[in-house]
């Protein structure tokens, strides 16, 4: 017991919960820019997938890291632009047409990986992200190797967080999208184009999402193997509607659950005893608590999943 | 250029709406295994000769639909009420996982232990269903997500239980839980093959949710939800009852699904003992624009892709992964094969 206590004190688990959180920072702010505007992506599970397959691909063929997670977030985008087409123009049922995006994103991925990687007895690995050591500030006792020891990707999802909240509470194209989300009639009769703003948020909510599957072969990891997104999507479409919709509010649900995951494997090693699979099961476990907890106070956005038709209320 | 929803949807359209999809699925795909390198219709050839080209393929392609078509009747009856359960695959582990427990030590002759462990098995799967619908009538926690979590919880649960209390000490390598008494192995349909009377049982199943849906007054309610739930519950249906013997309903057949397959093909559990059955029933469904009988139809569908494709691999070297691909194309392409259904272009 006193063991499970000490590991708070460790500065290594409080650095893994910023590398946990970064693909679910990524994916809930992907999750998140749909949903606002009216669009839920059952998608992400594997639209993450795909951003994983391809991001790795690209830095094995040859490709320099970065250019990894700019194909990995054009892969995201191009099955996010499918589901868009799906359930905007046309207005499919989104659940239906996200579960399938879902099941042809990681079919598509693993045919291709299977197709174009030799796979021994071991996956082949590439040279993912280095943790940066930030001059000075890396320095900093405690805080120093919990924030300023991390990879860039890290970086670049605390900054996402910084302007997807900006973007929307600060600016006309903020309003807009959100605008779309709660009413869609209105943002027609001011002169914009509803299904143009959802097909833009949708893309760039899976171009997000494809990032953070990326995340997880090129930083996180250093190879690509089925089911390795493991749920980590269906996460993220709870943290939104545990996050009330905002950007803020999604980078602490990320951070508490990545902090009872990086927990959880530690553990497993201080307590014997205990089957490890009770321990896996908790963030699943937690996940739903969380749900229950704030259900009742959602503030969901008021034309989530209603299509929308010019004319047709 | 617009859409107008049909007053009358024809007979044909209805039947040649997945005949297309399907159609467009394939046509998609063969670009894929052109990429490969192979000639698509050589692929597609040996993928029907993989899946129907013997007695033998044939049998192991409706062994491979018999728990298709349950999970897919899962799916259709939640998704007719709009209760989105995602949670086949959870169900069926829960089903199968409970119906090896108690038929390992069940005292009982095996055509009264057969039926028991089927019930048993239903039961499982209803109950873990019914936990995300009470969730979502008394909290409003979206089932969706419910449902898919408890997916992985369920298989780690699984995995648990099959590595500590119902481990099976004679099961070498991979863990397995112990299996059913022998007294309660469903019988072989064709003697020699791997299928079993559990199709029976399935299509039986198919039958008896098309009575309910058709006949009585319970499936007349829960249509009435599912299509207009405001003016339903202005008629005087009761919504959340509705909705929870929905969840009862499909979380049985998708349990069932769990036990026949234990009943029927493996005996024990594993954690591998289901390749997505629970996912693709979703397609399943869809495929059969949600109705009863035409989810015997696309389940062996859907079968003779993923047995074919197995077969297709070796002979071809194209990825087996072909098949989910197939799968996953035909579900989007039947979402929008539907629409034209129930709307039809004007310009």
């Amino acid at each position: 017991m006193i063991e499970a206590i000490e590991l708070l004190w460790n500065t290594n688990l409080w650095a893994a919960v910023l590398r946990i959180a970064t693909p679910l920072i990524f994916g809930v702010l992907g999750a998140l820019l749909c949903e606002r505007a009216g669009v839920l992506n059952l998608g992400i599970e594997g639209i993450m997938t795909m951003g994983a397959m391809t991001g790795w691909l690209t830095v094995y063929l040859g490709g320099d890291l970065w250019v990894g997670l700019s194909v990995a977030a054009l892969a995201g985008g191009l099955m996010g632009l499918l589901h868009a087409g799906l359930t905007v123009p046309l207005g499919l049922s989104q659940h239906v047409s996200g579960l399938g995006i879902t099941l042809l994103a990681s079919a598509l991925s693993y045919y291709l990986y299977r197709l174009i990687v030799e796979v021994g007895d071991l996956p082949p690995t590439i040279e993912p992200f280095r943790p940066l050591d930030i001059p000075l500030l890396s320095d900093i006792p405690i805080l120093g190797p919990i924030l300023f020891s991390q990879t860039m990707p890290t970086y670049l999802a605390l900054l996402s967080v910084a302007v997807i909240a900006y973007v929307l509470a600060r600016t006309p194209l903020g309003l807009a999208i959100r605008m779309t989300g709660e009413n869609p009639h209105a943002v027609d009769a001011q002169g914009l184009n509803p299904m143009r703003i959802r097909i833009g948020a949708v893309v760039a909510g899976s171009a997000l999402m494809g990032v953070g599957g990326a995340f997880l072969t090129t930083a996180a990891f250093n190879s690509f193997f089925p089911e390795m997104v493991q749920g980590r999507g269906w996460i993220c479409i709870a943290l939104v509607v545990f996050a009330s919709w905002r950007p803020g509010k999604a980078l602490i649900g990320a951070l508490l659950f990545a902090f009872f995951d990086a927990y959880q494997l530690r553990l497993q090693t201080a307590i014997d005893g205990v089957p490890y699979q009770l321990f896996l099961m908790a963030p699943y476990v937690l996940s739903i608590v969380a749900l229950i907890l704030v259900a009742r106070r959602a503030e969901v956005p008021a034309a989530l999943m209603a299509p929308y038709r010019r004319g047709e209320r | 250029m617009r859409l107008e929803r049909r007053s009358d949807v024809p007979l044909r359209i209805i039947i040649f709406a997945p005949l297309m999809a399907v159609l467009v699925a394939l046509l998609i795909a063969a670009f894929l295994i052109a990429a490969a390198g192979v000639n698509p219709l050589t692929a597609y050839v040996e993928l029907l000769r993989g899946a129907l080209g013997s007695r033998l393929a044939i049998t192991e392609m409706f062994t491979r639909a018999t728990p298709l078509i349950l999970t897919g009747l899962a799916v259709a009856v939640a998704f007719r009420a709009r209760l989105w359960n995602i949670g086949g695959e959870g169900q069926f582990f829960m089903g199968a996982l409970v119906t090896a427990w108690i038929g390992h030590s069940l005292a009982l002759p095996g055509v009264l232990g057969i039926p028991v462990l089927m019930v048993a098995g239903m039961a499982a799967g209803a109950a873990l269903l019914a936990g995300p619908a009470y969730l979502r009538l008394r909290f409003g926690v979206d089932e969706v997500v419910t449902t898919l979590l408890l997916n992985f919880i369920v298989i780690l649960f699984v995995g648990l239980m099959i590595e500590g209390p119902l481990r099976d000490p004679l099961a070498f390598g991979w863990p397995s839980s112990v299996p059913v008494d022998r007294d309660f192995r469903l019988p072989d349909l064709i003697p020699g093959t791997r299928l079993h009377t559990g199709l029976l049982f399935a299509i039986a199943a198919a039958g008896a949710v098309w009575l309910i849906f058709a006949r009585t007054v319970f499936g007349f309610e829960t249509r009435a939800a599912g299509l207009n739930p405001t003016a339903a519950a202005f008629a005087g249906v009761s919504l959340p009852r509705t909705l929870m013997g929905v969840a009862l309903l499909s979380g049985a057949l998708a349990g069932l699904a769990g036990s026949v397959e234990v009943l029927g093909v493996t005996a024990g559990v594993t954690t591998t003992m289901s390749p997505g059955f629970g996912y693709a029933g979703i397609v399943v469904a869809m495929l059969a624009a949600l109705h009863p009988a035409g989810v015997v139809a696309s389940a062996t569908f859907v079968a003779t892709v993923f047995v074919g494709a197995d077969a297709m691999s070796r002979a071809t070297g194209v990825p087996s992964f072909i098949a989910d691909v197939i799968v996953a194309l035909c579900l989007l392409t039947m979402i929008v094969a539907l629409l034209f259904t129930t709307y039809r272009v004007r310009r």
